[in-house]
Order: structure tokens, then C-alpha cells, then sequence
């Protein structure tokens, strides 16, 4: 690892790093190292820590639970109680939302250090979207802990959650990168982020099942990538109903499509951060 | 060819910036106002459109900040780069550090490089101690084995040992930043970029920070390039220096030759140009000091001083707000290399000043305890301690000549300190030992 820093650096207008990638991989500790900032000073000076991981989405599922499952008498899927659902959908949504907001203002969040040293600048959005994960592990231990209330078992399609993970993911770091980006040069973004995440909540199958939505609509609805997400970890952590290919592949394309068009415009836009940061 | 760390040809570094129109306050009719926010909103989402950077204000203007730079250090060398504030300075170590893209021109560096251009960047106030060392390590691209083998070094070079283990919100700022220096010390770099940063931190420490900089040169083959506005600490620890003027290297070269261009240049300035005109100054600007002059004690006008002769400086100010009965008045001395040798604040001696719409401030110094030589001296005028006034660095020249401050008709040691203070030595002599 020593003998490569000595190679020669060679700084010019609008070469930005031939070596981008390289350098990313040789900047990995302070990926990691930022990721664990955020970790370790999230909660302190909080009474209950943690806990404020778990209490939000528990309220909302409770929320929701009463709200859509009691009240306005959706159906459930399969034999899972509402419950178990609706958690199983905000799991992935929390996820998505809070990789995607923290993501966006990660930029501008670390505007010293971004006017003060030099490393690759996808570090900071990609470390906030690992700090999301952790919240996404927490999450992940109190949905098991439900499940073992109501005594639910999940069949063989548990081992397929992983890669729906890794859409969720992809589909909020694709976003979340761009958005990033624009927000260092037009703050606006700031404003419209938290629009976007309540929206989301909505327009997303988080408080109810996809299956509501009307068949005719169910291709356009999934161009959503969050639909494409939940629905597959409906279905890993639930059963029940078949999984509805052509959305998932299609909430897929718009995820990689996404992913592709937040980093080349990251990397466009990256070498004048810190000028109008 | 090969013993070239750094080498830059032509780097330039252009910056938009915007203006507001000096009409605005006086042009409140609501039509202008319209026509002039909706006139900067198209120009806004036009650069929208076409992704460039969007400026605030109604005129647009380019700013070279560097331009046409080419110099070449060896390997091994430290260089210092002197300039006034504005010259350009921190940008060019920031496009060498890459945080920032040039506009045109090329730099080649050999070696890794590391920079401090702050203190304690990405320091977190809730973390402790130990975890901000390994924080900040890892900021300035140390790995973190590097770090855990300087770990206790590092502590113990900060002096923080008790400590580390407390988030550093708490520590004093002097240990803050003793903590943070000590991190950026023990950086394994080729080449190493520094900002003035050592401008923090106390007297006996800063020196401490350049022992250890000397010595990881004279020790590693370390490059350095130093930015710094003390003088003495640049002639001391370079042999070669950058002097940068608008952008532009105005002199480069042997250290002491630069730095005494330098300084004859900053000195002309304060000769040459009224006070009242002088734009290069600080604060709000609400009061501003127009002249400034020194005379005797007995009403005559003086151009050169006397050690230890009594003078009263008159600072001529004009106020643009509300008449003030709270200022303070400061007159800094500077000698030679930029270190502060005197200071007169209207606070040390509680005294309390008033402000109409203009008007003198006398300050009366009985005995000048300064040696001879040649001085600079800068005006700071602040409301209270809420609000700076205006500061005006080098606002005057000053020759001290002459004199008789000791009453002895010795002159001090110029060359070796600037300040005069009258000390009463006696002996004791053991008499016994004399009689036996």
C-alpha cells in the first residue's frame, strides 16, 4: 500500500481523478469511519438512545394498523396479520426514506470538510446510506420480535430478503446522490426532500397492500422503484400471493437506470463542490 | 529533474462572484424592485438551465484568483507563502490539495500528499478525545494503524492524557487545539500543505509545532509549502519563499530577500496612500478612522520618534451611525517581521470614549518603550465588544530614531528586542568574604 502513494498526482482543469475508483477503494476506512460518526453521536445526549430507532416506525405501524387495517378495513395479505404487513412494508420503507434524505443533505452536512480536504466526495452520501442500514438492522430485530408475538413463520423466501435489500438500497442511493449533488449548488432541494419523503409514504404500498391498486395500473404504479421493494419483501417475509413480476422488474430497471444517472451527474458535478458549497 | 516534488505551470483559478447595485438603497421605488429581482431571477434560472453556478446579486463579475502561477520545489525543501490577505494564497494550496479544480494550468506532485489547511477538521464536539484522534486521523488520510502506532505520541504531544476520554465539546479551546495539532504532526507524508495554522494555539506550543516540523524535514525529506503571515516563523524555518500579489507570484526566492521586499512594498502602502482612502480594511464600517497623527506633547507634528519619548497619537474618525459612548480604540505595533511587539486598547486602562459624527481619539504614551527600528502600526476601532468597527492593518509607518529611553544613552539591543523596559540590577556582595 505504501509504495503506490508515491506515484505522481497530476492535477489539471477537467481531468478530475483518472483514478477515481481506485482512490475511492483507498479511501474504504474513511467510509467506514464516518458511517460510525454519525452511529455513535446520533443518540447521545437522548434519554432512551437508540430506542428512538424503534419507537418511530412502531407508532406509525400502530398508526397504520388502526388506521387502514381496523378502520378502513383493508385486506391483509395472505394470512398475516395486518400488523406484520404493514411492518414488513415499512421496513423497507424507513429504509428507503432515510437513506434518501440523509444521503441528499450529506453534502452539505459536511461542508468542512468538504471545503477542507480532498477525498473521493461519494464517500459522505454512500456512509449516510450506512448509517441508514444500521437503523435498518435495528428495525429488522424488532419485525422478528413481532413476528414471534403473533407466532408467525416465514416460508423458504426469508433467504431471498437480502437482495431485495440491496434494490432498496440501490434505489435510494441512485436518488439520493443526485440530489446531493444539486443541493450543494441549489438549496432548494432542502425544501423539497421532506415533500418528496411524505409524498412517498402515500404513493408507496407502506400502509396498504399493492394489491388495492386497480390491475390496468399496477405496471405504471410500480415504476415507483419503493413499490418494486416492498412488495418484494411482502413477499419473502409473507407468502401468500404470487409476486407480480413485471412490477418488480420494472421497479428494478428504474432503480439501475436511477443508480446510473446519480452517479454520472455526482461525478459532473463533483469537481466544483467545493467551490459553491 | 527527478528531485521535483512539486512543479505547477500556469495554474489559474477563476471565480464568479456577484454584486449587488449600488443603487439599490437608494432606488426603493417597488417598479425597480420588481424589475431588478425579476430581471436576477431569469438570469438564475437561465444558469439553472445550463447547470451553471448560480450567483447572488444583480451583476455578475469574474475573479481571478490565481493566475499565470509556475514555480518548482524540490524535494526536501520548505517554502513559505507570504502574501497580503485576498492574494490568492489559500487557493492555490487548496487546488494542491485537490479540493479544488483549476481553471487552467497543471500541477504535478510526487508523493502523497497531505494538507492542513484548519485545525481539528471533522472534529466532533460529542466524541471524545481518543475517538477524534482516530476521527481526524483517518480525515487526513492517515490509516488507522498509523494512527494506533502514534496513538500515545499524539496524546502525549497535545498534553491532553488526563482528558482523552472526554467528549472534546469540553475541553478549553487551547486544548482543543493542541489535540488537533498534534493529530496533523504526526502525518506520514511526502509532501505536507499548511495553512496558517498555526496562528492558533499558545506562544510556547506553536513553537513546539515548529520544532517537529523542522525536524520531520531535516529528518524525512519531507516538502513543505507553509502559508503563514508571521514573518519571523517563515524566515525561520524556510530557506526559500513565495511572496503572492493579486493572484500573481510577485517575488520569489531566498527567504529573507522576498519577505524584506515584502515588507518594504506593505510599508509603502501605509506611506503613500491616505488613510482615508485605504479600502483594504475590516468591520463594519460604521465608524472609520480617516487619519491618523502623532505629535509631540506640545502640539508639533512629528515624523520621526524618539525611544522613550512622550507622544500622543490622534486618530481622526468619522461616524456614519448613531453618535457611540462606548468605543474602544487599539493601536497595534508591529515590527519588522510582523510580530506584535506593543499594544494600546482603550479597555486595559478602563477608559471610555465617545463618538459624535466625527472626531479625534487621543491616545498619550508617556516614555515610547521602543527600540530603534521601523514599525507598522494598525487601528482597530469596535463598539464595545459587540460590533467591529473598522481595523485597518499597517494603517501607518512609523521610524523610531534616536532617543534616550534609559536616561544612559544606550539604545537597547535593536536587532534582538524591540521592546524597552527599564530593570534595577544589583549585586550582592559577601562582604565577609572581602574583609577576611
Amino acid at each position: 500500500m505504501r509504495a503506490d502513494w508515491t506515484q505522481e498526482v497530476i492535477i489539471e482543469a477537467g481531468r478530475a481523478e483518472r483514478h477515481y475508483w481506485r482512490d475511492l477503494w483507498r479511501y474504504r476506512e474513511l467510509f467506514r469511519v464516518l458511517a460510525w460518526r454519525d452511529v455513535a453521536v446520533r443518540y447521545k445526549q437522548t434519554v432512551i438512545g437508540a430506542a428512538w430507532a424503534v419507537i418511530r416506525p412502531f407508532l406509525t405501524m400502530v398508526v397504520f394498523t388502526v388506521i387502514f387495517g381496523k378502520l378502513a378495513k383493508l385486506p391483509s395479505e395472505g394470512s398475516a396479520p395486518y400488523a406484520i404487513m404493514v411492518f414488513a412494508g415499512m421496513l423497507p420503507w424507513t429504509f428507503f426514506s432515510g437513506a434518501l434524505s440523509d444521503a441528499s443533505n450529506s453534502l452539505v452536512g459536511s461542508a468542512n470538510l468538504i471545503s477542507k480536504v480532498y477525498f473521493p466526495r461519494l464517500i459522505v452520501p454512500v456512509a449516510a446510506v450506512g448509517v441508514a442500514l444500521v437503523d435498518f438492522a435495528i428495525n429488522l430485530t424488532m419485525l422478528v420480535l413481532l413476528m414471534i408475538w403473533y407466532e408467525f413463520l416465514p416460508g423458504w423466501r426469508i433467504i431471498v430478503l437480502p437482495v431485495f435489500a440491496g434494490i432498496a438500497l440501490f434505489a435510494s442511493l441512485g436518488p439520493g446522490l443526485w440530489l446531493t449533488a444539486l443541493n450543494v449548488k441549489y438549496r432548494d432541494v432542502r425544501y423539497i426532500i421532506p415533500f418528496l419523503v411524505q409524498f412517498g409514504l402515500y404513493v408507496s404500498p407502506v400502509g396498504y397492500s399493492s394489491n388495492v391498486v386497480p390491475e390496468q395500473w399496477r405496471l405504471l404504479y410500480s415504476l415507483n422503484p419503493a413499490v418494486g421493494v416492498i412488495d418484494g419483501f411482502r413477499w419473502c417475509i409473507i407468502g401468500g400471493q404470487q409476486l407480480y413480476l413485471p412490477g418488480i422488474i420494472l421497479s428494478a430497471c428504474v432503480t439501475a437506470i436511477f443508480f446510473w444517472f446519480g452517479i454520472r451527474q455526482f461525478r459532473k458535478m463533483e469537481s466544483s463542490f467545493a467551490d459553491v458549497i | 529533474m527527478s528531485d521535483i516534488a512539486i512543479s505547477l505551470e500556469n495554474l489559474s483559478k477563476r471565480f464568479l462572484i456577484g454584486h449587488q447595485d449600488i443603487r439599490r438603497d437608494r432606488t426603493a421605488a417597488l417598479r425597480d424592485v420588481i424589475a431588478r429581482e425579476a430581471r436576477n431571477f431569469a438570469r438564475k434560472g437561465a444558469d439553472l438551465v445550463h447547470g451553471r453556478q448560480i450567483v447572488q446579486g444583480d451583476e455578475v463579475e469574474e475573479f481571478w484568483a490565481l493566475k499565470d502561477v509556475s514555480f518548482n520545489v524540490k524535494q526536501g525543501e520548505i517554502v513559505g507563502i507570504i502574501g497580503r490577505n485576498g492574494a490568492g494564497k489559500s487557493t492555490l494550496l487548496k487546488v494542491l490539495s485537490r479540493i479544488t479544480e483549476p481553471t487552467r494550468g497543471r500541477v504535478q506532485l510526487r508523493g502523497r500528499v497531505a494538507s492542513l489547511l484548519e485545525v481539528g477538521t471533522g472534529f466532533h464536539p460529542e466524541l471524545s478525545g481518543r475517538e477524534n484522534i482516530f476521527l481526524n486521523g483517518v480525515i487526513l488520510g492517515m490509516s488507522r494503524n498509523e494512527i494506533k502506532r502514534h496513538f500515545d505520541e499524539i496524546v502525549a504531544f497535545a498534553e491532553v492524557e488526563k482528558f482523552i476520554d472526554t467528549p472534546v465539546k469540553r475541553y478549553s479551546s487551547g486544548m482543543y487545539v493542541r489535540l488537533a495539532f498534534a493529530v496533523a504532526a504526526f502525518l506520514e507524508s511526502e509532501i505536507l500543505i499548511i495553512d496558517e495554522v498555526l496562528a492558533v494555539g499558545d506562544v510556547q506550543f506553536q513553537q513546539k509545532c515548529l520544532g517537529k516540523l523542522g525536524e520531520a524535514t531535516r529528518v524525512g525529506g519531507r516538502t513543505v509549502l507553509f502559508v503563514s503571515h508571521n514573518m519571523a516563523a517563515v524566515e525561520s524555518l524556510c530557506r526559500q519563499c513565495i511572496w503572492l500579489q493579486h493572484g500573481q507570484i510577485a517575488a520569489s526566492g531566498e527567504v529573507s530577500e522576498v519577505i524584506g521586499a515584502y515588507l518594504d512594498v506593505k510599508g509603502s502602502i501605509a506611506q503613500e496612500t491616505p488613510l482615508k482612502e485605504r479600502s483594504d480594511r475590516s468591520g463594519s464600517g460604521r465608524v472609520r478612522a480617516v487619519s491618523c497623527s502623532i505629535n509631540d506633547g506640545m502640539g508639533k507634528h512629528v515624523k520621526k520618534l524618539k525611544s522613550g519619548g512622550d507622544y500622543i497619537f490622534t486618530i481622526g474618525c468619522e461616524n456614519l451611525g448613531e453618535p457611540l459612548n462606548d468605543l474602544v480604540a487599539s493601536l497595534d505595533f508591529f515590527d519588522e517581521k510582523e510580530c506584535c511587539v506593543l499594544l494600546f486598547r482603550s479597555t486595559f486602562t478602563k477608559e471610555k470614549l465617545t463618538l459624535g459624527s466625527t472626531g479625534n481619539i487621543s491616545c498619550t504614551v508617556k516614555n515610547l518603550p521602543l527600540a530603534n527600528g521601523t514599525y507598522t502600526c494598525s487601528i482597530f476601532l469596535s463598539h464595545a465588544d459587540v460590533e467591529i468597527l473598522d481595523h485597518v492593518e499597517h494603517a501607518v509607518q512609523l521610524v523610531v530614531e534616536g532617543g534616550d529611553f534609559f536616561g544612559t544613552g544606550s539604545m537597547g539591543l535593536p536587532s534582538h528586542c524591540k521592546v524597552l523596559i527599564a530593570a534595577h540590577w544589583s549585586s550582592d556582595v559577601d562582604t565577609p568574604a572581602f574583609a577576611g
